[in-house]
């Protein structure tokens, strides 16, 4: 039980890296592509409204295969390391969800609040910072958490391209007859998600002293 | 010499003409109602004259400086944009309070913000902030709110929420303070205290425009009445005059169907 325990732990340690790396390049990611998506120049606008519905359309799974294995088969480049181009497809497709989840928020303060701004000489940086960056965030923290819970789980994902994440680690034990470890692994996606949840439950009623 | 001198402003959305030819001037201490029915272009009047709109024609001078010239590019430069709108204070229907700071930070952060700018800030900020706070709070018991300054906008009734925009607007000492329909979106019960608020300020002078559906209130706090209709100015003259004898059929109209209630709001 502990062997098993501190080889899942192990695989644990890539599931909780790629997790990190992804949120800490995709959600600054996200924001900028959530602008490009919003800008008034048409054709960036549709560019970028492309990349978000392909990324999107398609299966993470696949984008993993394709980041990987794409670039040595098509144009005989030399591979990425496989953790390295797991985090890139991560980092590509998580930034495209959270595109959509920042333009949600920003376009959804009212005008009001900008013009309200306006017209009390401020400038458009002051409006952003003082007025409006706060209403977003408290409008984006629901839909955030659901995508870090579900990012939490499709690290499992990048075994397509043997990375050893934990369930991985769980699956080599079934050669040796053994099926519990790989089971095992779901208390330790429970228990970050818990985690997880508390924290984002605790910033949620941070928020909640103004509407 | 008028405060606010109003030449020939025009303004278009797409193909549709939203304001023609309006010219109009006010005196300093004055109040000016605008009435009209909804769509005749009073609100992008407002706009307009506080640069969240700019006109495609004409000309908006302020105590004799050209604040904005549609054929001078040269007043519309988006730096000094900001500064002119100083000169104006808008108070929405909506009354667009920032939910999460309090009814006092409401009032007191841009004039915080605009302070930073003076060059003797660094110097003196603690001087300088606190005598905004001690503003901030005498304009909210001005309001009657002096027991409300650390209510968040949530926990204030509509009412209580205009008043802290008022306060918000005052706060820059604008030299023309508008309303744009202030008690619109109010309970009838809550327009009261809105009401008088305003009325208070027209006792002390303060020069207004005043977008309005009341008309018993405008005919009373103002000293002008501009009755507007599909973009122009139809009837302006003296607010007694205008409500109780309007001199246009088009203003009797409008004042008829208000007195039998069948116009909305």
């Amino acid at each position: 039980m502990l062997s098993v325990t501190l080889t899942l732990l192990e695989g644990l340690v890539v599931t909780l890296e790629l997790f990190g790396l992804t949120l800490l390049f995709a959600l600054p990611l996200g924001l900028v592509i959530s602008f490009g998506s919003m800008s008034r120049c048409a054709p960036l606008r549709r560019v970028v409204k492309t990349i978000v519905w392909v990324v999107r359309g398609t299966p993470l799974m696949l984008q993993i295969m394709v980041v990987f294995y794409g670039p040595g088969l098509m144009f005989d480049l030399p591979l990425l390391p496989r953790f390295t181009a797991a985090v890139v497809t991560f980092v590509i497709n998580y930034a495209c969800y959270f595109s959509e989840i920042y333009r949600g928020g920003i376009q959804g303060v009212p005008v009001g609040q900008r013009e309200a701004g306006l017209v009390l000489g401020m400038t458009r940086s002051q409006i952003f910072f003082k007025v409006t960056l706060l209403q977003i965030i408290k409008r984006i923290v629901p839909p955030m958490g659901n995508e870090f819970i579900t990012l939490v789980k499709d690290t499992a994902l990048v075994r397509v391209i043997s990375v050893y994440e934990i369930i991985w680690m769980g699956e080599t034990y079934i050669r040796k007859g053994m099926i519990w470890p790989l089971f095992y692994t779901a208390v330790f996606y429970l228990l970050i998600n818990g985690i997880l949840t508390l924290l984002l439950g605790w910033f949620e009623k941070k928020m909640d002293y103004f509407r | 010499m008028a405060i606010l001198d109003v030449q020939h402003i025009e303004k278009h959305f797409g193909a549709t003409r939203v304001l023609e030819d309006i010219s109009f001037q006010m005196e300093q201490g004055q109040a000016l109602a605008i009435i009209g029915s909804s769509g005749s272009g009073k609100t992008t009047l407002l706009r307009c004259l506080n640069f969240l709109e700019s006109p495609d024609q004409g000309k908006i001078v302020v105590n004799g400086e050209t604040l904005f010239d549609a054929a001078d590019p040269a007043t519309q430069k988006e730096a000094e944009v900001r500064k002119k709108r100083l000169h104006f204070g808008l108070v929405f229907q909506s009354f667009n309070l920032f939910p999460q700071y309090t009814a006092l930070e409401n009032v007191t952060l841009a004039p915080e913000l605009l302070a930073k700018e003076r060059p003797d800030f660094r110097t003196r900020k603690r001087e300088i902030l606190e005598d905004i706070r001690l503003q901030g709070k005498n304009l909210l018991g001005r309001m009657g709110l002096e027991n409300r300054a650390d209510h968040y906008p949530h926990q204030l009734s509509g009412g209580q929420q205009q008043r802290v925009a008022i306060a918000r607007a005052l706060a820059l000492k604008p030299d023309i303070l508008c309303f744009d329909e202030p008690t619109s979106a109010l309970d009838p019960e809550l327009t009261g205290e809105v009401l008088k608020v305003i009325r208070e300020l027209a006792e002390q002078k303060t020069t207004m425009i005043i977008v309005t559906h009341e008309m018993a209130f405008a005919r009373d706090v103002a000293d002008q009445v501009i009755f507007m209709d599909e973009g122009i100015i139809v009837e302006r003259g003296d607010a007694r005059q205008v409500i109780e004898h309007p001199r246009e059929e088009r203003t009797r109209q409008f004042l008829s169907r208000y007195a039998e209630g069948v116009e909305e709001r």
